[in-house]
């Protein structure tokens, strides 16, 4: 290995490679719940904006800390304005936690599938989301309301642990405003002054006005959320071919280098993370895969 | 590697070292297989007399043992622990560095100058091994620049298997025991009485090029049906077998069985199988700083499904149980590889059989379902 070692050289810029970040500038930070910030980031001088697809996810990365991939939860309409929701799990989010606005946040991206907001044209449209999941669907809420005179029916059902896990509530109270959005939101458990639903987000499914037959069902939340919402959705007579989820797992590339993402066949980061759920039940169905 | 030249060059094995002359005269770096710590390695050799002349090796469910034989053959053994992955996607590597300045950083990307690697001794296993790991690396949407970096200007001189080691199965594989392309030059090492020369077919204008500065005659009639010979013999003396018909299906099938828990009772989950493995391409990243925190680097490592971390996602790992590592190594190799990449993630070198400290064997295991049907 002697040559290899003698042959390195450092050189500033380089070859294009996808590992590489761009520093973004955190312009600002807005506190969802205790433990769920959401961050507006502003791309480096004099380059532009990245545009994404709803659905799609960007590798953070800390300096000197490491990297996670986080979902882009910002407006697909306006790419110059970068916005992440993360919650503050683990060694890297915690690191993103202490950053302040003006500091820098790597970013790389966008990757992977992303909702299918063209096959849902002319058909009713069923959100259902549980926790931090409803950040990985604000995209789609914006794009369905600019192109709303497109879709059918459009229903929103928002499951939080507590109300104060809840996120976005001043545009949820909006789009509960409206005529042409039916949001429907429940807590696991009620606090101080809740008068909402209290019940798991599946409860909301039965009710829900949307015609089984004629809707596209984006599914995002825990696992084990998405599971039961997809039995519940099939009750009401939903194909396989028309449930969306999106998953996630251990991400190390984001590219489909580096192995970790793997589900079955597929890799979460480049297959996904959104999946026609007929595409993988056999192996979204199996513990541990 | 285009321009194939099929006509067959004889080589006598005082003259080899021409090889090596040439090569490194053209600014190659050199490496082959050596004896080292009591294996057959690979390393950076610049001459014949490195090799293990008249070495050979045994090869059973975790067990690896030299022996000297009467035979002065060059290449008399299979393949040890090494692969020729850690020249091309090196066990650790750094990608880029970032310097801090106030508030900010600046990203600094590692470039390298451009390699010049010549591999001697590049199994045929082997050579479908770099394919494998070239569709990895290079032929998905993003390329891996420093391995192509690595890639590009390799040379390589393979060897043919004339005597398959105890935990080879290629031929089920069929990935050996000839080198079908991939390669610049093959040899077939052929000893008779009085007689050791090399049948040597060039598989590029490259090939072709250092041939003719090498010492040789074209190959007769006798010699090139001596190395013909030599390998078919090769093929009825592989230690393993894998029946790789439908196999893919009846992993899939029997995803749940009981024997992944029957596996994974004796597995240590150490790693070993993937460490060894010439298409393992998992890695890690891991981000560092320096003590005073002005510099960051991003490296790049071999990392493994056998451990917990691996499938780590906040609230705990996704594989956390043996059965599922376990389960999710066979399975890629065998049933996900395919439908990810178009071939076997397994090439039959019999490395994970060998280097596995249980002995835990592949085609004993694969082999287990298949016959559940």
């Amino acid at each position: 290995m002697a040559t290899a070692q003698q042959n390195k050289k450092m050189v500033k810029g380089g070859p294009a490679y996808p590992m590489l970040v761009r520093p973004y500038a955190i312009r600002r930070i807005s506190r969802e719940t205790y433990d769920t910030f959401t961050y507006e980031l502003t791309p480096p001088r004099g380059s532009g904006g990245v545009s994404f697809a709803p659905g799609q996810f960007n590798m953070l990365y800390v300096y000197g800390v490491g990297e996670v991939p986080i979902s882009i939860s910002g407006d697909p309409a306006k790419p110059q304005a970068l916005v992440h929701t993360a919650r503050i799990v683990g060694a890297v989010t915690k690191g993103i936690k202490r950053l302040k606005v003006g500091d820098s946040l790597g970013v790389r991206g966008p990757y992977g599938s992303s909702w299918p907001v063209e096959e849902a044209v002319g058909r009713d449209v069923v959100l259902v989301t549980g926790g931090i999941g409803l950040a990985p669907l604000r995209p789609v809420i914006y794009y369905l309301l600019i192109n709303r005179e497109k879709y059918g029916r459009i229903v929103l059902l928002y499951g939080a642990r507590t109300p104060e896990d809840m996120l976005y509530t001043g545009e949820l109270e909006r789009w509960r405003g409206r005529f042409d959005l039916d949001v429907r939101v429940t807590v696991d458990r009620a606090t101080g002054s809740w008068r909402g639903n209290v019940a798991v987000v599946t409860q909301l499914i039965k009710p829900a006005p949307f015609d089984p037959m004629h809707c596209i069902a984006l599914v995002c939340g825990p696992e084990i959320m998405m599971r039961f919402t997809i039995l519940d959705l099939e009750k009401r007579g939903v194909d396989y071919d028309r449930i969306y989820v999106s998953v996630e797992r251990n991400m190390k590339c984001g590219i489909g280098l580096c192995g970790h993402c793997q589900l079955g066949p597929t890799f979460v980061c480049k297959d996904g993370p959104v999946y026609r759920y007929s595409d993988i039940r056999t192996i979204f169905t199996k513990r541990e895969v | 590697m285009g321009n194939k030249d099929k006509s067959q060059s004889v080589i006598k094995r005082k003259d080899l070292q021409a090889l090596f002359d040439s090569l490194i005269k053209k600014g190659y770096s050199t490496y082959g297989p050596c004896v080292q710590d009591g294996a057959v390695v690979y390393d950076r050799i610049e001459s014949v007399s490195e090799l293990p002349i008249g070495w050979t090796d045994r090869q059973d469910n975790g067990n690896y043992r030299l022996t000297k034989t009467k035979e002065k053959r060059l290449f008399g053994f299979v393949v040890g622990p090494h692969t020729w992955k850690k020249y091309l996607y090196p066990s650790e590597s750094k990608l880029w560095e970032a310097k801090r300045s106030g508030h900010e950083f600046e990203i600094v990307a590692e470039v390298n100058q451009p390699y010049k690697q010549a591999f001697i001794g590049v199994r045929p296993c082997e050579l479908q091994a770099l394919a494998i790991q070239d569709k990895a690396f290079l032929e998905g949407e993003f390329t891996d620049v420093s391995y192509l970096q690595r890639r590009q200007n390799v040379f390589i001189v393979a060897v043919n298997c004339v005597q398959p080691g105890g935990t080879c199965f290629c031929s089920s594989m069929k990935t050996g025991p000839k080198a079908s392309g991939g390669f610049d030059l093959a040899l077939t090492e052929v000893v008779e009485p009085n007689k050791h020369y090399f049948v040597v077919e060039a598989g590029s204008s490259a090939g072709v090029k250092i041939l003719k500065e090498i010492p040789g005659k074209a190959a007769g009639e006798k010699e090139v049906l001596a190395a013909k010979k030599a390998l078919r013999k090769a093929s009825s003396k592989m230690g393993r077998r894998l029946d790789t018909d439908g196999l893919e299906k009846l992993l899939f099938k029997h995803i749940d069985h009981p024997h992944w828990n029957e596996i994974s009772s004796r597995c240590l989950t150490c790693g070993n199988c993937t460490m060894v493995c010439p298409t393992c391409f998992c890695g890690n990243i891991e981000d560092v700083t320096d003590l005073t925190g002005q510099t960051a680097e991003r490296r790049r490592k071999w990392d493994t499904c056998f451990s917990v971390d691996f499938s780590y996602i906040h609230g705990g790992s996704i594989r956390s149980g043996e059965t599922a590592r376990y389960r999710q190594w066979m399975m890629h190799k065998l049933a996900y590889w395919p439908e990810q990449f178009g071939t076997f993630g397994c090439v039959g070198c019999g490395r994970c059989i060998t280097w596995c400290p249980v002995g835990i064997d592949i085609t004993e295991e694969a082999g287990v379902f298949k016959r559940e049907g």
